[in-house]
């Protein structure tokens, strides 16, 4: 079975996985083979910060800064959504 | 459209059918039983024009697919064209033939994905079902060269009852090339399929016990391989929502340039489909009688017209309903719901218990002059 996500992972795009503005939806959008993920603003953020240098623990840190709001739920909501990723194959760690 | 209707949602994908021209006579291929010969295909420009207007629509996933696409001369500038326009391009390929030669240019061109078939995964099987010697030592050394080139990996299997013994074989080649998704994919009964569909429909026993081999596989192998699984339709209780709905979610453009809601839709009789090589794709997606035949809800009868599922399913596949009874406006058969829903089951069950050995009729340009027989593939490209 599979390891859940650590804080002191580092995660990456792989080719194929890929973001961009889908300018007529209006949306940020990561396009994956087969699959379109619609990303609101809090998650475009964190998926720009995947970068295959910072930790997961650097981007909670990163968005904390940014986003007024509590560590822990912020934690919480950026690792559920990098997991949802990996288990789908569009991130690599 | 009245007030109360919906806005008019952008398409998201394209599927390009870039040539019919193919190494492989799969049985169950999903291109028309007449194919668009090569004189006929749309010339680069062309398709260029296509992909910019397509981008600019709001498509942002197109595959590129025929036929073999690779076959294409220009497969490495139209792959560059999807990359310029920031179109996301899924090439979808056998594998064989001068595939693996374009490979690296098509990586350098800036391809985003590779969907790969298997006919099955034991080699005298695939070639007897592909119809073509000497694949499968083709399409694993093609694959082995995707992902050196880290470029993403899916394979594909179309299974059907000549396979469906295989399904847990797949699933350990998809790990061994190094695959991130698989799609076991039921056949669905259109065009060629629909030909052979009683040598191809499996047993409701042997579905059921190869949607379980995935549904384990799926746990074993979470965060390793994704598995899709398509479920055959004729043994399923609700239809599917064919192509996400008519009209809503994909552009279809042939080899020729006629633009489909879906790849089976010329099968449906008095439906006029606009080409590209006439009108913009915006003025297609928008306007065409094809694509306005059956969008939205309004077209449907009973019992979809006042069903909670209307919008779920968009009333099922519409090739479907005309296969199965004669109009292409009927609710999909495949439904609980519907009056033939029991005859359809019925079918399934009788075909599928036909004991004697697969007999196919192989995909070709010139149906009907081949003998129908599984023994001799020979793999000619016209």
């Amino acid at each position: 079975m599979r390891e859940f996500l650590r804080l002191d992972d580092v995660l990456r795009l792989p080719r194929g996985s890929r973001l961009r503005f889908d300018e007529v939806r209006g949306t940020h959008v990561l396009l994956a083979p087969e699959r379109t993920f619609d990303l609101d603003a809090v998650a475009a953020d964190v998926l720009g910060f995947v970068d295959g240098i910072r930790s997961v623990d650097d981007i909670v840190t990163a968005l904390a800064e940014k986003y007024v709001e509590d560590r822990g739920v912020i934690e919480r909501d950026v690792i559920d959504l990098l997991d949802e990723l990996l288990r789908k194959r569009v991130l690599d760690r | 459209m009245n007030a109360s209707a919906p806005e008019l949602p952008a398409p998201i994908g394209l599927l390009a059918e870039l040539t019919h021209r193919c190494q492989l006579r799969c049985p169950y291929c999903s291109n028309p039983l007449e194919l668009d010969k090569r004189s006929g295909e749309l010339d680069t420009a062309t398709w260029r024009r296509v992909l910019s207007e397509a981008a600019a629509l709001g498509v942002l996933h197109v595959h590129l697919s025929g036929g073999e696409p690779t076959i294409r001369t220009d497969i490495v500038e139209i792959t560059a064209h999807c990359a310029r326009t920031g179109l996301y391009s899924n090439l979808i390929t056998s594998g064989v033939g001068g595939a693996l030669e374009k490979l690296d240019a098509l990586a350098d061109a800036g391809l985003d994905h590779v969907q790969l078939s298997f006919q099955a995964v034991d080699k005298a099987n695939a070639e007897r079902i592909g119809g073509f010697v000497n694949a499968q030592a083709q399409k694993m050394a093609f694959a082995g060269r995707v992902t050196a080139l880290g470029l993403p990996l899916t394979l594909n299997a179309v299974i059907h009852r000549g396979n469906i013994d295989e399904v847990d074989r797949f699933i350990d080649l998809a790990v061994a090339l190094g695959a991130r998704r698989l799609e076991i994919a039921h056949t669905q009964y259109y065009g060629w399929a629909s030909m052979n569909r009683a040598a191809l429909m499996p047993t409701k026993a042997d579905v059921d016990r190869s949607i379980q081999i995935v549904e384990t596989a799926r746990k074993a192998l979470e965060g390793r391989l994704l598995i899709d699984l398509v479920v055959p339709d004729y043994y399923a209780t609700y239809p599917k929502a064919c192509v996400g709905g008519w009209g809503r979610r994909l552009i279809n453009v042939t080899p020729s340039g006629r633009v489909l809601p879906c790849h089976a839709a010329e099968t449906i009789p008095g439906l006029e489909f606009w080409s590209v090589r006439d009108r913009t794709l915006a003025d297609i997606w928008t306007s065409s009688p094809a694509f306005m035949a059956y969008r939205g809800t309004d077209w449907m009868p009973e019992p979809c017209r006042s069903c909670d599922r209307k919008e779920r399913d968009w009333g099922g596949c519409r090739c479907q309903a005309l296969a199965l009874t004669g109009d292409a406006s009927a609710t999909d058969p495949v439904c609980v719901y519907s009056p033939h829903h029991a005859r359809i089951k019925t079918l399934a069950a009788a075909e599928a218990s036909v004991n004697a050995e697969s007999t196919y009729v192989y995909r070709s340009f010139s149906l009907g002059d081949r003998p129908a027989s599984a023994g001799s593939p020979a793999g000619d490209v016209s």
